[in-house]
């Protein structure tokens, strides 16, 4: 019984979604209390990548062995691997201990750049993107949103997570949102359960899609990357995935400039949804959309099957 | 009253037992077959409202009980906010009005309070109400009137999916569209839908009736239309006037379904035994 949200403003209009975010997933906290995940869509610069990436668990941090010194090599591993790649670093930010916010720009093949990255044990890159930026860790809204300094970030469209784990461990690697691997700014939450998961992971590995937890929510962003890969626009892939993916889902996709929704056929997990000229709020419940509208509003529930994309 | 009293009243604390039951010998009046015991004397030309923006689920839900006990038969609750479980297991005569919408599981488990909602309702709104009425103005999530067992539920907007599940009796009428697997499980009852419904209509139902005005996706297992008779449309003309609604094609267009009863199998034999006797 997890808890996603999604917030888009429409005409280019940006606000503080930081803010708004972290008060939709408060609200939503009740859904799920193990880890708490963004995926903020900011202007982003010309030509610049935004890279989050983490190299150790909050729990590893606080039992492994010898971890300090290794989250400082490992550190100093990407760094060295950004600049044999021809990468060009242009800002380093440390967001935590062990997670860390870079600007580079590059040219090159951004797949096998991001793949050369990973290779390091412990490293697992959260996002790449120009817009995208995608935080997760464990703890509720508010923490995760104070811990990473999320408050006052300006930009577009937003999704969240409030996680309930059911399917896999309680760590960040479990945590949504999840990250399209290799494309830029596609990110994906997820309320329910996948019974195809380990048919379509076996699929999808084979073709040569990465996975980095077992979680069967990142079948999903996995799934979208694969089509997109082939050619299909966003929402084709996601009204493919209503009879390709096997469960109860109900979820939500970013691209850096849209938002889309999909409902499985049974409608069994919940999704409420308000449009307005300049605005689309979607949550599993609607207290989460009222937390940012105090005012009395329209909403309804979208029907089973259902897909529907809006753009920024 | 408090519950210690209550239980007193009720006669759990002597000897020679007494209450409704078992429990006391009683000549019924006919007011008392229609109220419990310890419900509250109200007087419906009492009113009271109070806002709720800031106040708790479980606060509102003792507010509402304080002012029944004082003898206000009309509550109006300002800003509920769509918070969850508020309005619930109310067993009393009450004019209750919620000036905005609710979350989840709103009004369930209540027996006798005619509540109106001027906005929306989340899931599983009036969960296994036992009587009364709750007119919804705007649009109701999934799991409307789940396990109903009596009085009318009105929704003038849309529901979600699987509205009337497990409906036992009562009336559900929807002004808009219904999702899918509306009337699963249904075993009594009536449920009018002014607007189309999703797939699987009335899937596995065991008994009860649903109307519909509107298009239909696809009908379920076991759920088969029949005839419309004049004491239907006398039945839907007098409960759609009731609640100001209308047929968007008159009453005439309305297509009535029921249980094909196929799937009745209680007094027949289990497949295994079957296979013995033949």
């Amino acid at each position: 019984m997890c808890g996603i949200a999604g917030l888009i403003w429409k005409g280019g209009v940006t606000s503080d979604i930081g803010s708004e975010m972290t008060q939709m997933l408060q609200a939503l906290k009740h859904r799920g209390p193990d880890s708490t995940g963004f995926a903020l869509y900011g202007k982003g610069e010309e030509g610049v990548y935004v890279l989050r990436f983490k190299v150790a668990e909050q729990e590893d941090m606080a039992t492994g062995f010898d971890i300090h010194k290794q989250v400082i090599a490992r550190k100093a591993e990407v760094d060295t691997r950004l600049e044999e790649m021809g990468a060009d670093v242009t800002g380093r930010e440390d967001a935590t201990e062990y997670a860390y916010r870079y600007h580079f720009k590059f040219s090159g093949d951004l797949k096998r750049l991001i793949d050369f990255i990973e290779d390091i044990e412990g490293v697992e890159i959260l996002s790449v993107g120009r817009g995208l930026e995608l935080i997760k860790d464990l703890g509720d809204a508010t923490v995760v949103s104070e811990q990473y300094g999320l408050n006052g970030f300006v930009g577009t469209h937003a999704i969240g997570h409030t996680r309930m784990a059911t399917e896999s461990d309680v760590d960040i690697r479990s945590a949504h949102p999840y990250w399209a691997y290799p494309f830029n700014d596609v990110s994906v939450v997820h309320n329910g359960q996948l019974t195809n998961y380990w048919t379509n992971r076996r699929d999808l590995e084979r073709r040569g899609h990465r996975f980095m937890s077992n979680c069967d929510s990142e079948l999903i962003a996995v799934y979208i990357a694969d089509r997109i890969d082939q050619g299909d626009e966003l929402e084709s892939a996601m009204r493919r995935s209503i009879d390709e993916l096997d469960g109860v889902f109900t979820y939500l996709v970013a691209t850096s400039d849209q938002l889309g929704m999909a409902k499985d056929v049974m409608a069994a997990k919940p999704m409420v949804l308000y449009e307005s000229d300049e605005f689309v709020g979607l949550a599993s419940e609607e207290v989460a959309i009222r937390s940012i509208f105090p005012r009395e509003i329209d909403t309804w529930d979208p029907y089973q099957g259902e897909v529907k994309v809006w753009a920024a | 009253m408090g519950s210690v009293s209550t239980s007193h009243e009720m006669g759990l604390h002597e000897e020679q037992l007494r209450g409704r039951t078992q429990q006391m010998f009683f000549s019924a009046t006919e007011e008392e077959n229609y109220t419990y015991p310890w419900s509250y004397e109200v007087d419906f030309n009492k009113a009271a409202d109070f806002d709720a923006a800031d106040m708790s689920i479980a606060e509102i839900n003792v507010k509402i009980r304080e002012l029944m006990q004082s003898g206000h038969g009309t509550i109006t609750v300002k800003n509920p906010r769509a918070k969850h479980s508020l309005g619930v297991g109310i067993l009393n005569r009450l004019n209750l009005n919620f000036e905005g919408s609710l979350g989840y599981f709103g009004c369930g488990l209540i027996d006798g309070p005619n509540v109106r909602i001027s906005g929306r309702v989340g899931w599983s709104c009036a969960e296994n109400m036992m009587a009364g009425t709750v007119v919804i103005e705007k649009n109701a999530g999934s799991l409307f009137g789940a396990a109903i067992r009596g009085g009318d539920l009105v929704c003038k907007g849309q529901a979600g999916a699987r509205v009337g599940i497990d409906q036992k009796g009562g009336t559900i009428i929807v002004g808009g569209s219904v999702g899918a697997f509306t009337g699963f499980m249904m075993q009594r009852g009536r449920m009018i839908i002014l607007g189309d419904t999703g797939d699987n209509l009335g899937d596995s139902m065991y008994d009860g009736t649903i109307y519909v005005a509107g298009k239909i996706a696809s009908l379920g297992v076991d759920c088969v239309e029949t005839e419309l008779t004049d004491l239907d449309k006398k039945y839907l003309k007098g409960k759609l006037e009731l609640y100001d609604m209308e047929a968007p094609n008159g009453i005439d267009s309305i297509v009535k379904l029921t249980s094909g009863k196929q799937l009745w199998n209680y007094d027949n034999l289990e497949p295994t035994e079957k296979k013995l006797v033949l």
